[in-house]
């Protein structure tokens, strides 16, 4: 009889990482579904691309630090930041953007600050904010025009557009987004004459109400499996549309809300991006703020910003903000009259 | 039905129960040996009032605690004690403590006992003075006396007094059965608590996982003051903090107790001692153990006699040692391991698992933590998990402690959610034991410095008086001479002064001879030769003794210098050697003296 010597508590409840991260991927998929749907081949080859060269990435940055790569290949965090890399780029965005997003995202932002759970910015918007910034054309020019899947480039035509280079031959297919549209018509025309364009179609936003309904379908889920919790996607998606409301309600000059929550990235970056835990404050009540000034910030941006849609720098923005917010809302302990506020020592 | 609250956090773990609760609760008999440890109990440990060879009956006092908090121990049957020596105890380090080991004869013949049916005629100290002489400590999980917790600070008045039959831990029966089989009895003790405390509320309370015994114990309460309260099952809702805000929606104060809000709670195992202990006489001597786990065919709840080696109870239940991976003493959540199965069964051995690898699995390999908050949304506390986590693991304590790291119940449910399976728990043990360290040694450095510092003022006042001191005599010689002065020109006026020279002279003279003969004497003497002198041993003797008495001061001087870092160890150190040099010297001398007496026989 060989007894174990073992610390309490000797129970637990197996939900690892790895499961945690494999129902995102899954969860994901309805929003990828309707994106391929209505814009085409471009996501899928992108996301497919991304996780790919996200995985080879990490396993050679783990590699050279000499970390078990299989181990942490295993816990799907890089395929999950190649996924939301692909399902965010524009569908026909030349392969080399994509490459150099999720070599950003993986190498710098990841690995770099020491790896799964030492990230302090969520690496896949880093990637993004980084090629946004450095390849705005690339990065405005190459969304696809909605229609049905039937309608748009083949497979092997949206491959060959991407890994070639021939981005004048896609052309006919590209269009700029519902909210980049809106918001660089409504200066010259009124809300209804801009509506008349075709990106958006007879509801909001032609396909992106969609996409956006299934990203939110996948974040319910993800909230009913306990994945998540609901502080950071609520109170971002009423910061946002609380700003919208309180500020930009006259369509004839700010995009209306029903925009600013079912086109664009919205669903995507509130069920998503900013719940990526690591990168995200803590507490439930950090939570709330960080995910409220998330929303405000996309609002910001949106109507007085340079950028048409704004999840990224959103995002980022407030992954900087999290120590902070993290430093003044811990929760009062039981017992306590206050939180433990401060640092040791010293009041505050 | 009283309001109830809820406590944040918590988790709802396998139960787990249902293995243990088929069977009544059985005797487990009387092993070939009872091993009785001196401390089962927080605070002092008893002091043994038998010795090897002497008979005791069951039941008779053992051990006690004169000064200081703690219980007696009794002998839970009558038999021979056989020796007081070290041996395993249940303790999570697998250490030795000072126990009495017991062989039984096999009669199981009582003392004298001195059953009280009618309390209420003795005074409140009465009844806490039988309770104490029963050694009755707390026998929920830390065994804290049990007349010292009935006696709250005279400022402090109980007014909710709870029983807490929550048992919130999967695999643990022994209170649920309990209260089936025994529930008069925790109903009778709870009477004799409640006499001595006069609270406004008695509270039964039990998770809703266990209707058989919320419905004994409603039987056994029927039209009293007493209320079954059913709380909802979830993980650690017994512990004492999180049931008191269940029943009260109040929360126990940071460093302070219970009593302090007005509750008390106390363990259904203790009321059964209680009620034992008056309506009785019967002192603490058995308990009711869940014995479970795939390792045993026929799991279920003994009635153990304190002292009862775990292999005689685990043998009980049809023990496979090969079956087994890991044996736990209290539950899965908060018991710790043993390393073997020797150990007794004390007061507060309330569980033994004996767990298989299929039924609690190791934990895979920690991976990093991805601060996914589930620890802190379990955390009955309201705790940052996380953070301690981080600031233990880069010993930043005082950050640790600043996030109230000793509020930590070591629950486990952080650790039991965490998806990267890292031993949290074990981290906070880690820096509290190392906070409690430090402050260990920060309280030995300060009276180290306060000892020093003492010292130092002890000699600089002793330097002080001596030199008052020469002052002093210089003063007076200065005035002796001037006197004698005065007194010398007296005299050379009168003519006497050349005598006295004279006088000095001689004297001088005189001593000068005896030296001059006194080495001629020492230069004769190794020959031998001449009858030289004696060797003189007790002088030598005296000499050897001061020296050594002189090292001995050094060695201490040079100890304490050590001790306070002072800066003259080095000097100390020489100081040292040269005494050793002077005392093997005058060892030595010593030594050729004494071999020269012998030889010379006819001295």
């Amino acid at each position: 009889m060989s007894l174990l010597q073992q610390s309490s508590p000797h129970a637990h409840r197996a939900r690892p990482t790895s499961r945690v991260m494999q129902w995102v991927i899954l969860a994901a998929l309805p929003g990828l579904f309707a994106q391929t749907l209505f814009f085409g081949w471009g996501n899928l080859i992108n996301v497919i691309w991304c996780m790919l060269l996200a995985l080879a990435a990490e396993a050679a940055v783990l590699q050279i630090r000499g970390k078990p790569v299989a181990f942490f290949l295993r816990d799907h965090t890089a395929a999950v930041t190649g996924l939301l890399l692909g399902l965010s780029l524009p569908p026909f965005v030349p392969w080399w953007v994509a490459a150099v997003a999720v070599i950003a995202a993986i190498v710098l932002a990841k690995q770099l600050y020491g790896g799964l759970g030492a990230n302090p910015f969520n690496p896949a918007m880093v990637g993004y904010a980084l090629v946004l910034v450095s390849f705005p054309v690339a990065m405005t020019t190459n969304w696809a025009e909605a229609g049905m899947l039937w309608d748009a480039p083949g497979f092997g035509e949206t491959l060959n557009i991407i890994f070639s280079g021939q981005q004048t031959a896609i052309d006919a297919y590209t269009m700029a987004t519902p909210l980049d549209e809106y918001k660089h018509k409504i200066a010259t025309h009124t809300a209804a004459e801009v509506l008349q364009h075709p990106t958006f179609g007879a509801g909001v936003a032609k396909g992106w109400e969609w996409v956006n309904g299934a990203f939110l379908f996948g974040g319910l889920v993800l909230l009913a499996l306990r994945i998540i919790s609901w502080h950071i996607p609520v109170s971002f998606l009423a910061g946002l549309a609380l700003m919208s409301l309180a500020f930009g309600n006259n369509p004839d000059q700010y995009a209306p809300v029903s925009m600013h929550l079912l086109a664009g990235g919205t669903m995507l970056g509130a069920f998503f991006i900013a719940t990526d835990p690591v990168s995200a404050a803590t507490s439930h009540k950090g939570k709330l703020i960080y995910g409220a000034s998330i929303g405000v910030l996309i609002y910001l941006i949106r109507s007085w910003g340079n950028y048409p849609d704004a999840v990224a720098f959103s995002v980022l923005l407030m992954n900087f903000a999290v120590p902070f917010i993290d430093h003044y809302t811990p929760p009062r302990t039981y017992g306590h009259h206050k939180p433990p506020r401060g640092i040791p020592g010293k009041t505050g | 039905m009283s309001q109830l609250w809820s406590f944040p956090g918590g988790i709802h773990p396998a139960e787990n129960k249902q293995q243990s609760t088929s069977r009544p609760i059985r005797k487990a008999g009387i092993p070939e040996r009872l091993v009785l440890p001196l401390q089962q109990h927080i605070g002092e440990p008893a002091e043994p009032v038998v010795a090897p060879g002497d008979r005791v009956l069951k039941g008779q006092k053992v051990a006690d605690v004169t000064g200081g908090l703690g219980v007696p121990v009794h002998a839970p049957t009558s038999g021979t004690i056989e020796s007081i020596s070290r041996h395993p105890v249940p303790h999570p380090s697998g250490m030795e403590d000072w126990c009495i080991t017991l062989i039984p004869d096999g009669d199981d013949r009582w003392c004298e006992l001195n059953p009280t049916s009618e309390y209420r005629k003795l005074d409140r100290e009465g009844v806490l003075e039988k309770i104490r002489e029963a050694g009755i400590s707390g026998m929920g999980g830390a065994g804290f006396p049990a007349h010292i917790k009935l006696r709250p600070p005279s400022d402090r008045k109980v007014d909710i007094l709870i029983l807490n039959g929550a048992e919130c831990e999967p695999y643990i029966t022994a209170d649920d059965m309990a209260m089936r089989e025994r529930a008069n009895e925790i109903h009778s003790g709870l009477k004799v608590m409640a006499w001595v405390l006069r609270p406004e509320r008695c509270i039964i309370a039990i998770e809703d996982n266990k209707p058989q015994a919320i419905e004994a114990m409603r039987r056994a309460s029927e039209g009293t003051q007493a209320e079954v309260v059913v709380i909802p099952t979830k993980y650690p809702s017994g512990g004492e903090k999180q049931l008191i805000q269940i029943l009260t929606g109040m929360e126990v104060p940071h460093g302070g107790i219970p009593a302090d809000i007005g509750v008390m709670c106390q363990n259904v195992g203790t009321a059964i001692a209680v009620s034992r202990a008056v309506f009785r006489g019967e002192p603490l001597i058995s308990r009711i153990t869940t014995v479970t786990g795939e390792g045993v065919s026929e799991p279920g709840n003994f009635e153990t006699l304190i002292g009862t080696p775990i292999r005689h109870l685990l043998d009980q239940a049809g023990f496979d040692p090969k079956r087994i991976n890991r044996l736990i003493l209290g539950g899965p959540m908060m018991g710790y391991t043993l390393e073997n199965t020797e150990v007794p069964a004390v007061k507060t051995t309330n569980c033994i698992i004996a767990a298989t690898e299929a039924e609690l699995p190791l934990p895979p390999p920690e991976q990093p933590c991805i601060r996914c908050g589930l620890c802190a949304d379990g955390c009955p506390m309201e705790l940052l998990p996380q953070q301690l986590f981080w600031h233990a693991k880069a010993q930043d304590f005082d950050r640790a402690e600043h996030l109230n790291l000793f509020d930590c119940i070591e629950c486990g449910v952080c650790s039991y959610v965490c998806p990267s399976s890292i031993p949290l728990v074990q981290y906070y043990r880690y820096a509290k034991g190392e906070i409690r360290t430090q402050r260990a040694e920060q309280v030995r450095a300060d009276r180290a410095r306060e000892r020093f510092e003492a010292r130092q003022a002890r000699l600089d006042r002793e330097q002080q008086e001596k030199e008052l001191r020469r002052q002093e005599r210089a003063k007076a010689a200065a005035e002796a001479q001037a006197k004698k002065k005065a007194e010398a020109e007296k005299a050379v006026v009168s003519g006497e002064a050349p005598d006295e020279r004279d006088a000095k002279a001689a004297m001088v003279q005189e001593a000068l001879a005896r030296k001059k003969a006194r080495s001629a004497a020492k230069e004769t003497m190794p020959n031998g030769a001449g009858g030289a002198e004696k060797p003189d041993v007790e002088a030598l003797e005296k000499q050897l003794e001061q020296a050594r008495g002189k090292l001995e001061t050094m060695e201490r001087m040079l100890e304490d210098a050590k001790a306070t870092e002072a800066d003259n160890v080095e000097k100390l150190e020489r100081a040292v050697t040269k005494n050793l040099d002077r005392v093997k010297r005058a060892e030595d001398a010593l030594a050729d003296a004494r071999k020269q007496l012998e030889t010379e026989p006819g001295e």
